[in-house]
């Protein structure tokens, strides 16, 4: 089996852009949110991005909604930082793993439209003529999982191929399981991985209001919010990340951050315990002592305890950093994320091994063990 | 027969298959009718179809779910195909002893649940989705979060059969069920697995999503007679019909699945897939991607283009898949491509979306095992410009060894499988 080690992180969030950024922001205090805008939903807006400097085409930026848009700036990021960026050859061969969710809607026009149903003589028949008369046809293009990844092949001309997984904070591990295996076994020398992230929508504030799982009070750090409840504010944000062999970055003259030692997720029926004894399984797998911990947890009751409870156990005495003190629960890109911030300590040598767990706020657990390069 | 392909990687049999369209329920029912060039496309009767320019679908119309929607519907059409698969590989129905990987079509929430919140806001002026998010913290509508949301289909199928690990749920557009059965053949030759289930489903036919693929103008408009709407390589073919279907297959590392007696039904021989950077729904002019993506199936599978013996085609019946299909064809396939059997299930069950790569691969299997080449229905007036062999109007028997399958998307999506009823040199 071969070494796989990353190469390259962009990443964007409300702590900022690159990398660099967001370690600093580690040490910092509390991340920026925005507690009016969607009130009385808190959300970590993303920072003001100047989209020409990765997405060169006003046309192109036109036909993307802001997840896509994050997600195509952080890709782009991450080709910079692993000196690919302007090696066609070598991204005409670069796969492409994206986790993605999708939607973003015209909010003004579903309004619209659920106002109008009211009163409408024959609702179905209003429906249609609204929809047909009042969408933008591109929208739908904006709204597709895969067009993330398109997007991406399009503007950066990352063509090896591209797949894209869903399934929340699930699709982010993995991603980079599978990615990690496919290099592994020596069936792809090079990749691109990572998510996007949309906070800032109503359509997803939604979702997640239905379900409960939102903190509706002034952020607190996420190990502190069961006791009050629990819950989790979204953050908007990318993590794109270039993955690759060893031998392959050798022979491009790249220097490694950090190497993926194993990358391991499941799922269960949940039942109180069984976060806890997931992490205890999925950390005996990938073994290792982490002196660094990049947490995923949520805030959610119930999980969020069992989580640190279990960590305890395995990185006794390990510096705990959660992701949602960062740049809050970035749903797909959470684990590419924390990832990053993993890869960054190890980079910078505040750590030798890190343990970076993602348990989704509803199913799913993983973790990923990082190594020096 | 060595039991690992020239590459020295374990050979993938399929060893039981599942299938749900418009036209049967089973795979028996489904192939009787596909060879017997029945269409399963009819006048929309779900919803109402005035204002719409495309009236028309191959929903499935039988199999009821409540709350309707489309992660219902799919996931019903997925547990159905899987029942069928599993059941036929003889394996533990409940304790499948491998992986699951499922496409499913993109959720959110629909209008028939957004109309409900709307109501219990209580809002009598004009709605915003503040009224939605206020009626939402009511905690009466828990059960939606998990409905819709990504990973909900895949994590009920999961818990059903008992499939190891995390389940993958993913999305590669219109080639999403081929990417499925790609990344259960790689899994077993990786070793990770000797098992994967595959799945591929789609059930969201609903006023949304046909009036998004309508204002793109990818869909037919030809209403009046439904059955004749989706005429792939026609010259007057004028768009797809969207179409509903869920299959499944188990894939096994062949020597396990010899060892333990299970019949095997054919093999996934190879796999390729490439990126195109060219354009969101367009391909690139030359269709070098869709090229490379069929010469890498071939590569992979150990074939060359000469061994091919029929090509289930993506044939979607739009008039830009269509000729670039027949053009990447012709340039793998050279002279060749005038007399090479090239059909689409299309033409009968409409564009299954999400789960086409996976019902054509079904039916490509059922192709290697009956020595029948389904027909492509609707071939009254060719197009002068793409000029093959589409089995036209009447299924035909055939010595079949190796089928090649093509899916391609939108997002620069290409995957193409190889099925052969043996390896070459076997």
């Amino acid at each position: 089996m071969r070494d796989v080690v990353i190469t390259g992180v962009g990443l964007v969030s409300s702590a900022g852009e690159g990398l660099e950024a967001h370690l600093a922001a580690l040490s910092g205090g509390a991340p920026r949110t925005d507690a009016e805008t969607f009130a009385p939903h808190p959300v970590h807006p993303v920072a003001p991005l100047e989209w020409d400097r990765q997405i060169a085409k006003k046309s192109d930026q036109r036909q993307m909604e802001a997840w896509q848009k994050l997600g195509c700036y952080a890709a782009g990021l991450a080709l910079d930082a692993a000196k690919a960026k302007d090696d066609a050859a070598l991204k005409g061969r670069m796969q492409l793993i994206v986790a993605a969710g999708g939607g973003e809607r015209d909010y003004a026009v579903d309004g619209q439209i659920l106002t109008g149903l009211r009163q409408a003589e024959n609702p179905g028949v209003f429906l249609n003529e609204r929809l047909m008369g009042d969408l933008r046809p591109t929208l739908f293009l904006a709204q597709l999982s895969n067009l993330l990844a398109g997007n991406i092949s399009i503007v950066h001309g990352v063509t090896g191929a591209s797949r894209t997984f869903m399934g929340e904070e699930s699709s982010g591990v993995d991603a980079l399981r599978i990615a990690r295996e496919r290099i592994a076994s020596g069936q792809d020398d090079i990749f691109l991985v990572g998510g996007a992230y949309n906070a800032e929508r109503p359509d997803v504030l939604l979702i997640y209001e239905m379900g409960g799982f939102l903190w509706k009070k002034p952020y607190a750090p996420v190990r502190e919010r069961p006791a009050d409840g629990g819950g989790m504010i979204l953050g908007s944000g990318a993590c794109f990340l270039v993955l690759e062999s060893r031998e392959h970055a050798e022979a491009r003259g790249v220097k490694p951050l950090a190497s993926i030692a194993g990358v391991a997720s499941d799922r269960s029926r949940r039942k109180p315990g069984s976060v806890e004894q997931a992490l205890h399984g999925l950390s005996a797998q990938l073994g290792g002592k982490p002196d660094a911990v990049i947490s995923g947890a949520t805030g959610v009751k119930g999980i969020t305890e069992e989580e640190l409870a279990a960590l305890k156990d395995i990185a006794p005495g390990a510096a705990v950093h959660a992701t949602g003190d960062l740049v809050g629960h970035t749903m797909e890109a959470q684990a590419p994320t924390g990832v990053a911030l993993a890869a960054g300590l190890i980079s910078e040598g505040k750590a030798a091994e890190a343990l970076v767990t993602s348990v989704g706020h509803w199913r799913g657990e993983g973790a990923v063990r990082l190594v020096k390069a | 027969m060595a039991l690992r392909d020239k590459q020295g990687r374990p050979l993938v049999a399929v060893t039981g298959m599942g299938v749900v369209t418009s036209i049967g329920q089973g795979k028996d029912e489904t192939w009787a009718a596909l060879t017997a060039g029945r269409s399963g496309i009819h006048r929309i009767e779900r919803f109402p179809t005035e204002g719409l320019r495309t009236t028309i679908a191959g929903t499935i119309d039988s199999v009821k779910v409540e709350p309707f929607c489309a992660p219902m519907l799919s996931e019903r059409l997925a547990m159905l195909a899987a029942e069928e698969a599993v059941g036929q590989s003889g394996l533990a129905p409940t304790d499948f002893p491998g992986a699951l990987f499922i496409a499913v079509p993109p959720v959110e929430m629909e209008w028939p649940q957004r109309e409900v919140l709307a109501e219990a806001s209580g809002e009598t002026g004009d709605v915003t989705y503040k009224d939605l998010l206020k009626a939402a913290a009511t905690g009466r509508f828990k059960a939606w979060h998990d409905l819709f949301i990504f990973g909900t289909v895949a994590d009920r199928v999961a818990d059903r059969f008992g499939t190891r690990g995390s389940p993958i749920s993913l999305s590669t557009a219109c080639s999403s069920g081929a990417t499925a059965i790609q990344l259960g053949v790689e899994a077993i030759r990786r070793g990770e697995a000797d098992a994967a289930l595959c799945i591929g489903t789609d059930g969201s036919v609903n006023p949304e999503s046909l009036i998004r693929f309508s204002l793109l103008s990818a869909l037919s408009t030809q209403n009046e007679n439904p059955e004749a709407a989706s005429k792939p390589f026609s010259k007057n073919r004028d768009g797809f019909v969207m179409g509903e279907g869920g299959a499944a297959l188990v894939l096994e590392n062949a020597e396990k699945a010899k060892a333990r007696g299970a019949k095997i039904l054919g093999y996934v021989l190879g796999c390729g897939e490439k990126g195109d950077g060219f354009h969101r729904t367009r391909s690139s002019p030359d269709g070098s991607p869709a090229i490379a993506a069929i010469n890498q199936a071939l590569a992979d599978a150990g074939v060359s283009p000469n061994d091919i013996d029929t090509i289930n085609a993506h044939g979607t019946s739009t008039p830009e898949n269509d000729k670039m299909e027949a053009m990447s064809c012709t340039a793998v396939f050279g002279e060749r491509m005038a007399s090479l059997p090239i059909s689409s299930n299309k033409s009968m069950i409409g564009h299954t979306l999400t789960a086409a790569g996976a019902v054509e691969a079904v039916m490509s299997l059922l192709t290697l095992s009956t020595g029948r080449i389904p027909p492509t229905i609707n071939y009254h007036v060719p197009d002068p410009a793409i000029p093959l062999d589409v089995v036209p109007n009447v299924a035909r028997d055939a010595k079949v060894d190796f089928v090649l399958s093509n899916s391609f998307g939108f997002g620069g999506q290409n995957t193409c499988l190889v099925f052969g009823a043996e390896p070459k040199g076997a």
